[in-house]
């Protein structure tokens, strides 16, 4: 079954065409790969996912029920969740205080309830510190709580940024090039971090990536897309194979080459 | 990461015994100060809850107001209008200052707390001229020499109107501010405020609504200005526009970022300085603003995060 439905989506700003008429699909429980050379267009997708860019036209459904056009806290809501290409994290805030942002949205004790002091707010704030640390265990850095998340050195912060993600209960987990900035060692734990939270947790997961050894081997299916078209869909196998594909990533380097030239 | 409410200094030692000195020292001064020194304190105790309900606006949610008087406006004429005009209890003024209050900071913060801060900062200026402007044209507020006459609040058969009974109310109000401050700051709401100042799109990703919250620590943030206005009305029994001038919302949001956005012991010693300095000063006449305004600018270069110390968090 269908998860998230992509359906002639276009996106622009001013003159320039970002997203030309998109369809794509992402199945329950599987993990799915956005791929495509620098400037493809893919972050933008999520952001339109996401409710931070408006489409032109075209829908996006998630279970069934329509997301665009919504806030971005309702999108989070409706259970889609996101990390950001560039760390996106509250620095000066401690890994547990960053965690805690996900349950805002599956909580609801106001400000008179936090002066009062009312059992709601007690009840909760018990609820949510419990839940950052079960996330920041989840993620593999049960000591990371009471660190500042700018101070932790960059694989951790990137795991406080998942564990963050997770911590809002999502459906649907958008990761946008979580391996960049990796090493070897680290994108093995990533790999496995990644099937736990689809095995375990049930979570389904749209990945952008540009390391490919990486997309090839967690992937079930995969999209490519180069100047804001689909240019392929399929398996791994089919995709690396697709001369379109190849040609993309081949064309780009020429391009990059002459630049540099 | 226990889920407690009390007052951190209540957990740590060395604030517990740092919170129970001040709080004996403050509450024994009146045995010794004479009514001078009790006026300049009490307006310190008022001025920490001012500085702390604009810490909220300020310091968590990280917006600049820069009419943060018009609040404190709000809240001491409606005690005004409430006694005088229509003849009743003084107590009746704080739910409905609370109210109008709300009402003003929804009115004001709805449609502008979406724009830039550096907007913002311009749209709060004109609001808090605004209210004073207002207030002073109109014939029900007074015009332009205010409300006079404002009658003393009674407290269990007691009339509250020796400064004596100032100095503890605002002490109390003081207190209460510290309290509701350092359980918000450890809310949902609270963190809330600090996830929009920080990375306003990350707490939109997080599900967080970054006008709505925005707009709750504007309002929060005029609900502590109106109280303390409600309370400033009764001290003076008269009140008049000029007091709620643009320079008014300046001095408040000095003793802000001079003790140090988002730190409650902070912001509570720039409170006292802002209105404990000049006094001190006083001796040296008419240039007393100059000294004072020129220690403050270097404090602040010398220390851009405010006096308190960074790493001497109060719990
Ligand atoms: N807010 C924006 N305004 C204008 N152009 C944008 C905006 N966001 C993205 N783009 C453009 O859209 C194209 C695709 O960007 P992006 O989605 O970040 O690509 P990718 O993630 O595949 O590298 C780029 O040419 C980029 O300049
Ligand atoms: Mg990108």
């Amino acid at each position: 079954m269908a998860l998230l439905e992509i359906a002639g989506m276009s996106l622009g700003f001013g003159g320039i065409e970002v997203l030309r008429d998109l369809d794509f699909t992402v199945e329950e429980g599987s993990i799915t790969s956005l791929i495509g050379p620098n400037g493809a267009g893919k972050t933008s997708v999520f952001n339109c996912l996401t409710g931070f860019y408006r489409p032109r036209s075209g829908r996006i459904t998630l279970a069934g029920g329509r997301i665009d056009r919504l806030a971005p806290h309702r999108v989070t809501r409706l259970g889609l969740a996101r990390t950001f290409q560039n760390l996106r994290l509250f620095r000066e805030l401690t890994a547990a205080e960053n965690v805690m942002a996900g349950r805002h949205c599956r909580t609801g004790a106001g400000a008179l309830d936090a002066v009062l002091g009312t059992r709601r707010h007690r009840r909760e704030e018990a609820a949510i510190a419990q839940a950052a640390q079960h996330w920041l265990d989840f993620v593999g850095i049960p000591d990371a709580a009471e660190r500042v998340a700018g101070s932790l050195p960059y694989g951790h912060q990137r795991r406080v940024e998942w564990a963050r993600a997770l911590a809002t209960e999502p459906r649907l987990l958008l990761l946008d090039e979580p391996a960049a900035g990796l090493n070897t060692s680290e994108k093995e734990e990533l790999i496995a971090l990644m099937r736990r939270i689809r095995d375990e947790l049930g979570i389904t997961i749209l990945l952008i990536e540009h390391d490919m050894g990486l997309v090839m081997q967690v992937s079930e299916h995969i999209g490519v897309l180069d100047h804001g078209r689909k240019i392929a869909e399929g398996t791994p196998d089919r995709v690396q194979n697709d001369p379109l594909v190849i040609e993309a990533y081949l064309g780009r380097d020429e391009d990059d080459a002459s630049e540099a030239a | 990461m226990s889920a407690t409410t009390a007052p951190a200094a209540a957990r740590s030692p060395r604030g517990t015994a740092l919170t129970a000195v001040v709080i004996l020292a403050a509450l024994g001064i009146p045995l010794v100060a004479n009514s001078y020194q009790l006026e300049v304190l009490s307006e310190a105790w008022f001025y920490v809850l001012l500085c702390l309900g604009l810490n909220i606006v300020v310091g968590y949610a990280g917006l600049l107001d820069l009419g943060y008087a018009a609040f404190f406006a709000v809240g001491a004429y409606t005690a005004g209008l409430v006694t005088l005009k229509l003849g009743l209890s003084f107590w009746l003024s704080l739910p409905l200052a609370v109210v109008a209050a709300s009402i003003a900071g929804v009115v004001i913060g709805g449609p502008t707390l979406r724009l830039r801060s550096d907007y913002l900062a311009i749209v709060t200026l004109g609001f808090g001229e605004m209210v004073r402007i207002t207030v002073r044209n109109l014939s029900v507020t007074g015009g332009a020499s205010g409300l006079v006459g404002i009658s003393r609040p009674w407290l269990f058969g007691y009339k509250l109107s020796s400064i004596e009974n100032y100095y503890y109310i605002f002490l109390a109000l003081a207190v209460l501010a510290v309290v509701a401050s350092h359980r918000l700051e450890r809310s949902r709401i609270g963190r809330a405020w600090k996830y929009v100042r920080s990375d306003e799109d990350a707490a939109r990703a997080m599900g967080i609504n970054h006008a709505a919250i925005k707009l709750s620590a504007y309002v929060m943030g005029a609900i502590f200005a109106a109280i303390g206005g409600c309370f400033y009305a009764a001290k003076m029994t008269a009140i008049a526009p000029e007091t709620f001038t643009f320079n008014q919302s300046l001095l408040i949001l000095l003793g802000v970022v001079l003790g140090g956005r988002g730190k409650i012991p902070g912001v509570i010693l720039g409170a006292i300085v802002v209105v404990v300095a000049p006094e001190l000063f006083r001796d040296i006449g008419s240039m007393r603003m100059l000294v004072f305004a020129l220690s403050l600018l270097l404090i602040m270069l010398l220390r851009p995060a405010g006096i308190w110390p960074e790493r001497w968090r109060w719990g």
